[in-house]
């Protein structure tokens, strides 16, 4: 069943268009990943999907309903949860109250709320550095601070803008276990990434973004062959 | 132990009347009560929820309004001013949040403080219900201050239990989320308008008490009084600015500095008229060096201090 | 009908020449927010620390204030320097709670200012009283039957020519000078800008100084035909504050239109609400301004150029 469906959607920013005509589903439980070159509108596609823009034309539809018009909030109350490229820890506040302040959207009283952040932060790997004020920590634990957040509001959905950038080798592989624990869960997850192997190796199917317009889309193996994303990313080959 | 310091500090307020203190000495801590409570409210608004608000006369002038009006117009006893600035204060406040809460970092400021200047302007115009410029006196209740004093005590305990209850509950988490990264906190599923309004809707109903408290206590009041910029709205940033963002007891110390600072320095015989001058030098002075006030930063003051010593 | 006309028109000409000068108070503004996104609450009180130097050199040397335009803009322009360098820079590095230091602190360095004025010069309405303060040209002298009379006050229009020929000086400098250039360059992107050798520091100083000398100047080409008292300061940031927000945050041409259109309202306003109300009518167009068109009138002349 398609969880999420992007509907003929366009952005367009004064007579820029950040996105053009982009259609695509996501199914339950699968690892879809958004790739394409730098400026090629994955996070502008995120902010429709996530309710920060409302899109030119088109609509977005979760389980059905459509959302685009919906403010973050509400969306994300519906049960789509979303990280940010340049990671927006809440700084002054501790990792654990980072969560907390999440964990909220479900949980009525604090015990509560601090229960299920507690369960995040075991399962993130940040157990140990709960009660470290989070401007404080180094980049890989600030975007594991942002997926445990995410992942506090219990989601279906999980959008994830480029989780991965900026991690060395050891960094790289906790969050990759942490993203196919985040399947076994059952979540469905839209990842924006650049690391290539990292995306061969986890994603379901990749949809491939240029220029604002869908180019491709298929399972690894038929988007590593397919000689148009080639050509996006290495531009033209020389001779024919 | 730290536990019970509110309840020592309110104990140990709550028999100082007792010490047959000076009517003189009363008044300061009147008027140090009432800043508190100004600062507490503003505090709440600002400080956790992050939103800087340039107007907060508007509610304090409003709440004063209510409470002479109440005597003025409808022969009530002015003290009825609390319970009905309530409704009115709300609501202006709702209609403010409506406008203002949209915007963001220095466009809030400049609206909230255009807000509350109109909110000025319309007081002295609208003669026939404020008689304009000439303001209100009333019949004060009591000739002793030690009434007041009393009143004052008990606004400033609930505004500092309601706050500390706020900041340590959902509600707080959600303020400071806000403050801290708006756009994060609405992709989390917080719904940024409303606490935002939740915030300054409570904020000004605090003040809005104080207002009324000070119109009863004071006996007069016109628009240029309660609706001031620069002796209400400001001072009420200084006293949070001073004391300490973001901390319970911030607007207390601040409070407490501002008051006895205006006072010490009113009464210097050259210095006197320099007052305005001082203050903004002060609040140079914090906002480059300690920007989160003296509680907010007593780590910084205290190796300020270390430092001093170990010279020595 | 001819007194509903004559009426008219001589608030729209009262409007026109108070707006020539509002624009000039809020380009100085548009310029600093552009450039340094600094929002400056002691723009007014600058203003007023002008005229009182204008005010002094009158009284007691019998300058005329439109020469203190050589003398008092340079001055502010120092000081602006000054400001900038010694207290706003090191402000902007500070890390704190509240996002709006910065703000704060402008506040609280046109409360020094003001409470300065309030002690050197007392809060008497002071007054510079030239010789041509009443001159004026009036229509009928120039067309013998007309059905109504219009006059030109002789102050306001110089000053206004005055403000017209400082503001076209601007443009100039802004848009053919290297230094100009460098300034729009860091107000449009600081990173890029720098990346490009212009010394971005050294802008953003020179900038505030600007700002600082241009409201200077139209604070002498206002002495003339205003009454100076210190809380003046306040009422002309504000006055700036609704101008920069009218045309358009950090943009020339806005501000110059937004100070047109706001002379022209409160000059309306005043002849047909009732003088009292004009504050207030100003603070209306500024909240409605930010709430209806955020981008200023800037933004209806690019939404024009786009379409095109």
């Amino acid at each position: 069943m398609a969880l999420l469906t992007v509907d003929k959607v366009s952005m367009f920013f004064g007579g820029l268009a950040a996105l053009s005509n982009i259609s695509f589903s996501v199914e339950q439980g699968e690892i879809l990943a958004l790739i394409g070159p730098n400026g090629a509108g994955k996070t502008t596609l995120f902010n429709v999907v996530n309710g920060f823009y409302k899109p030119s034309r088109g609509e977005v539809r979760f389980k059905d309903r459509t959302v685009s018009g919906l403010k973050p909030h509400q969306i994300c109350r519906l049960g789509v949860a979303r990280t940010f490229q340049v990671v927006k820890p809440l700084q002054r506040m501790s990792v654990l109250d980072n969560v907390i302040a999440s964990a909220f959207l479900r949980s009525r009283t604090k015990a509560g709320a601090e229960r299920r952040a507690l369960e995040i932060l075991e399962f993130t790997g940040l157990m140990e550095d709960r009660a470290m004020i989070s401007k404080g920590l180094p980049l890989g634990k600030r975007k594991r601070l942002e997926i445990a957040r995410a992942l506090a509001t219990e989601p279906e959905l999980i959008l994830l803008d480029e989780s991965f950038a900026g991690l060395n080798p050891a960094e790289l592989d906790v969050s990759i276990e942490i993203i196919k624990g985040i399947k076994k869960k059952g979540v469905t997850i839209m990842i924006i990434e650049h690391h290539m192997k990292v995306i061969m190796s986890i994603s379901d199917r990749i949809v491939v973004l240029n220029y604002g317009q869908k180019i491709a889309e298929g399972t690894p193996a038929e988007i590593s062959a397919n000689p148009l994303v080639v050509e996006a990313y290495l531009g033209e080959a020389e001779g024919a | 132990m730290k536990r019970f310091a509110p309840l020592i500090v309110l104990a140990a307020m709550a028999v100082l009347p007792l010490l047959g203190l000076s009517s003189y000495v009363m008044h300061l801590l009147i008027l140090v009560i009432m800043w508190s409570v100004s600062g507490m409210a503003w505090n709440l608004l600002g400080g956790y929820t992050g939103q800087v608000s340039f107007g907060h006369a508007a509610f304090f002038g409003l709440g004063a309004y209510c409470a002479g009006l109440a005597s003025f117009h409808l022969n009530l006893s002015s003290w009825y001013g609390f319970p009905l600035s309530i409704p009115f204060v709300a609501a202006t406040a709702l209609v403010m949040g409506l406008i203002v809460l949209r915007l963001r970092g220095p466009y809030f400021v400049l609206a909230t403080l255009a807000l509350g200047e109109i909110m000025r302007i319309t007081a002295e115009n609208l003669t026939d219900l404020t008689q304009g410029n000439l303001g209100i006196m009333i019949q004060r209740t009591w000739v002793e201050k030690t009434g007041y004093y009393y009143v004052i005590l008990g606004v400033a305990a609930l505004t500092f239990w309601v706050v500390k209850l706020l900041a340590e509950s959902r509600w707080g988490y959600y303020f400071v989320a806000i403050r801290e990264d708006q756009d994060a906190a609405e992709s989390l599923g917080i719904n940024t308008t409303l606490y935002k309004t939740i915030a300054l809707t409570v904020s000004a109903v605090i003040t809005g008490f104080s207002g009324a408290f000070y119109m009863n206590y004071m006996g007069y009041i016109d628009p240029q009084v309660v609706f001031s910029l620069g002796d209400i709205s400001i001072l009420t940033i200084m006293v949070v600015m001073v004391g300490g963002v973001a901390t319970y007891w911030g607007p207390v110390v601040g409070a407490v500095i501002m008051v006895l600072l205006a006072e010490v320095i009113r009464s210097l015989p050259y210095v006197g008229t320099a007052y305005q001058t001082l203050f903004g030098v002060l609040l140079i002075v914090i906002i480059i060096y300690l920007p989160n006030g003296l509680v907010g930063d007593r780590q910084t003051l205290a190796r300020l201090f270390k430092k001093k010593g170990a010279a020595v | 009908m001819w007194v509903q006309l004559e009426v008219f028109l001589q608030t729209l000409i009262s409007g026109v020449l108070l707006g020539g000068l509002y624009a000039l108070i809020g380009l100085g503004m548009t310029l600093i927010l552009g450039v340094m996104k600094i929002i400056n609450l002691t723009h007014g009180q600058l203003m007023m620390v002008a005229m009182y130097v204008a005010y002094w050199l009158f009284t007691l040397f019998h300058i005329d204030p439109y020469v203190s335009l050589l003398i008092a803009p340079p001055l502010l322009f120092l000081l602006g320097m000054f400001l900038q360098k010694t207290l706003i820079n090191p402000v902007l590095r500070v890390e704190s709670i509240l996002p709006h230091n910065q703000v704060i602190l402008t506040v609280g360095i046109g409360m020094v200012l003001q409470n300065l004025a309030t002690i050197f010069f007392t809060s008497d309405y002071k007054s510079t009283p030239v010789d041509y303060a009443t001159d004026a040209w009036y229509l009928s002298d120039y067309w013998k039957d007309a059905p109504f009379e219009l006059s030109l006050s002789y102050p306001w229009t110089v000053s206004f020519l005055l403000a017209v020929g400082i503001t076209t000086a601007l443009w100039f400098f802004l848009a053919k000078t290297d230094t100009g250039k460098s300034i729009r360059a860091t107000a449009q992107d600081r990173d890029a800008a720098a990346l490009m050798g212009v010394n971005v520091g050294l802008m953003r100083v020179i900038t505030f100084g600007l700002g600082s000398a241009l409201v200077a100047a139209a604070g002498c080409l206002f002495i003339p035909i205003y009454y100076l008292f210190p809380s003046l300061g306040s009422q002309f940031t504000l006055i700036a504050f609704v101008i920069t927000i009218l045309g358009g945050l950090g943009s020339t041409m806005g501000a110059i239109l937004g100070g047109l259109i706001l002379g022209v309202f409160e000059s309306m306003t005043a002849t047909y609400v009732g003088m009292g109300w004009a504050p207030v009518g100003r603070f209306a167009i500024f909240v409605a301004a930010l709430v209806f068109l955020p981008g200023g009138v800037a933004s209806l002349l690019k939404r024009k150029a786009v379409t095109k």
